[in-house]
């Protein structure tokens, strides 16, 4: 077989190139850089390696523990601390240096539990422009035991127009006989035994005066520049005291 | 002749390559056995082979609060910026005229006011968690020309930072619009079931805030996960279920426009 010399010189040109690159490619270059498994355990690692920023509610619970005994107990039972109170891995680590927020205003509450349509149905919700406005939630709710505030039932049996109107105002905590003083008759002779009513703009006053102490967070008036000779209930409806009449 | 010998001499170098190359791949493991050695420790302490992760969610129980969509993005350091999503809460308005509305509500200052509040013309009103649904057969990794992105042994896919070129394939690929372009990095993002999460035993960061506990998480190869039970109890729609992408995110109570 006679080859001739320009291709036995071309093959080994063609030889070196080959062995070159395969030398190269399989024993030159790392295998990290070439290893499809190790590229993807490096990212697997990369990835696992994030930092976490969320606790979790059983890191919160080793120290809170009256927080959490409480909690438990309540319809927020299934609510993670760090839902409401942010990322908290922080405070973890350092629980002096870092504390979690603690959202008091009107405006959190609400994120959950204002009135949408598209809400399931039964889900507690509110109309947060109606219901004891500009009062901070955490007055009446406790957010790690949250009850509804209710008025003695005994009374909306019969008086629940009242009570449906009173249950969004800013009296909504107000217990019927915190201003009717009720005859223990009236509840089987309710014609013949009325309940009181308040008959004085004093009476009002108790809170509502400049000089009131009993609530603190009633809006007050000055009982000599308001409303000259009317009465309160003239202009106020007393059970849904923020519309005037 | 001469063409002959040519080819002849072709036929045996590609033995030769190949031989070279079975010599070499002998070679190769020698080299990277320590290497392999020295992992070992921490597969132990985390097998990705036992697990197999996926998401449940209860339609019915969201309130579209959006805790999940800002819990994602703190613990995961997403954009503040609206339309930079891992996971987001969609508002399905059906009217009784067959027209669907949908928004999502997590973009902030956009959609976020309640919707028609006592519209007679609407039928149905609710909320949908979205997020990656991790395929199983996911067009994302098809589609990637570098092989930046990939599922892991565990079911989630993952993207290499490194590796990713930007070229935004998988985003257009990618048939529930999960991933986006991270404006930082240049690269391609996307959920990762909270991924250093779950390897140490956490729940994701989204189930985490649910206050509702409209998202379930959960090891499909453990019968007794959350998870299992959930779809075993549940009757469970996936998303898009005609593209065979085989998701492993399953939605109970999904209505029917959901898509």
């Amino acid at each position: 077989m006679n080859v001739p010399e320009q291709v036995k010189r071309l093959g080994l040109v063609v030889g070196v190139i080959v062995v070159g690159v395969l030398l190269t490619r399989f024993y030159l270059l790392p295998r990290s850089l070439v290893s499809t498994e190790l590229q993807r355990a490096s990212t697997v690692a990369w990835w696992s390696a994030w930092p976490a920023k969320f606790a979790g509610s059983e890191t919160c619970q080793a120290c809170h523990e009256d927080v959490a005994a409480r909690k438990s107990k309540g319809f927020h039972k299934n609510l993670a601390c760090e839902g409401c109170h942010g990322p908290a891995v922080k405070h973890a680590e350092d629980p002096s240096a870092v504390k979690p927020s603690a959202p008091r205003d009107r405006k959190f509450c609400p994120v959950c539990h204002a009135y949408d349509a598209s809400r399931p149905t039964g889900f507690p919700q509110i109309n947060p422009v109606a219901h004891n406005p500009l009062k901070p939630c955490i007055a009446c709710h406790n957010p790690h035991d949250p009850v509804p505030p209710r008025t003695p039932t005994a009374c909306a049996a019969c008086h629940a127009q009242i009570e449906r109107v009173k249950a969004v105002s800013s009296h909504a905590l107000l217990q019927c006989t915190t201003c009717h003083t009720v005859p223990e008759r009236h509840k089987t002779a309710p014609r013949s035994a009325l309940p009181s009513k308040p008959e004085t703009r004093e009476f009002c006053a108790k809170c509502h005066g400049k000089d009131a102490t009993l609530v603190k967070e009633a809006p007050r008036i000055d009982l000599s520049t308001h409303g000259g000779a009317f009465r309160c209930w003239e202009c106020h409806y007393p059970h849904l005291p923020g519309e005037r009449t | 002749m001469k063409r002959r010998e040519i080819l002849k001499g072709l036929i045996l170098f590609i033995p030769a390559g190949g031989a070279l190359r079975a010599l070499a791949s002998q070679g190769g493991p020698t080299v990277a056995g320590p290497k392999e050695g020295s992992g070992k420790p921490d597969a132990k302490v985390y097998d990705p082979e036992s697990h197999y992760y996926g998401m449940g969610i209860e339609v019915d129980k969201c309130i579209g609060c959006n805790r999940c969509v800002e819990a994602c993005k703190a613990e995961n350091d997403v954009p503040q910026e609206p339309f930079f999503f891992r996971t987001w809460v969609e508002r399905y308005v059906i009217k009784k005229d067959g027209e669907v509305i949908v928004e999502s509500i997590s973009v902030k200052g956009g959609a976020r006011q309640p919707a028609v509040q006592e519209d007679p013309d609407v039928l149905r009103t609710f909320f949908v968690p979205k997020l990656c649904n991790q395929c199983a057969n996911p067009p994302c990794v098809q589609v990637c020309p570098v092989q930046a992105t990939f599922s892991t042994e565990d079911g989630v896919v993952l993207v290499d930072r490194d590796r990713c070129i930007g070229c935004r394939y998988c985003i257009q690929a990618c048939p529930y619009g999960a991933r986006y372009l991270d404006p930082r990095t240049k690269t391609a993002d996307k959920c990762t079931f909270c991924y250093h999460r779950v390897v140490k035993g956490l729940l994701p960061a989204c189930v985490e805030a649910c206050p509702t506990q409209a998202r379930i998480f959960g090891d499909l190869k453990s019968r007794a996960s959350r998870l299992v039970r959930f779809t075993r109890m549940n009757r469970v729609h996936v998303l898009k279920p005609g593209l065979n992408t085989e998701p492993k995110v399953y939605y109970a109570q999904l209505d029917g426009e959901v898509r």
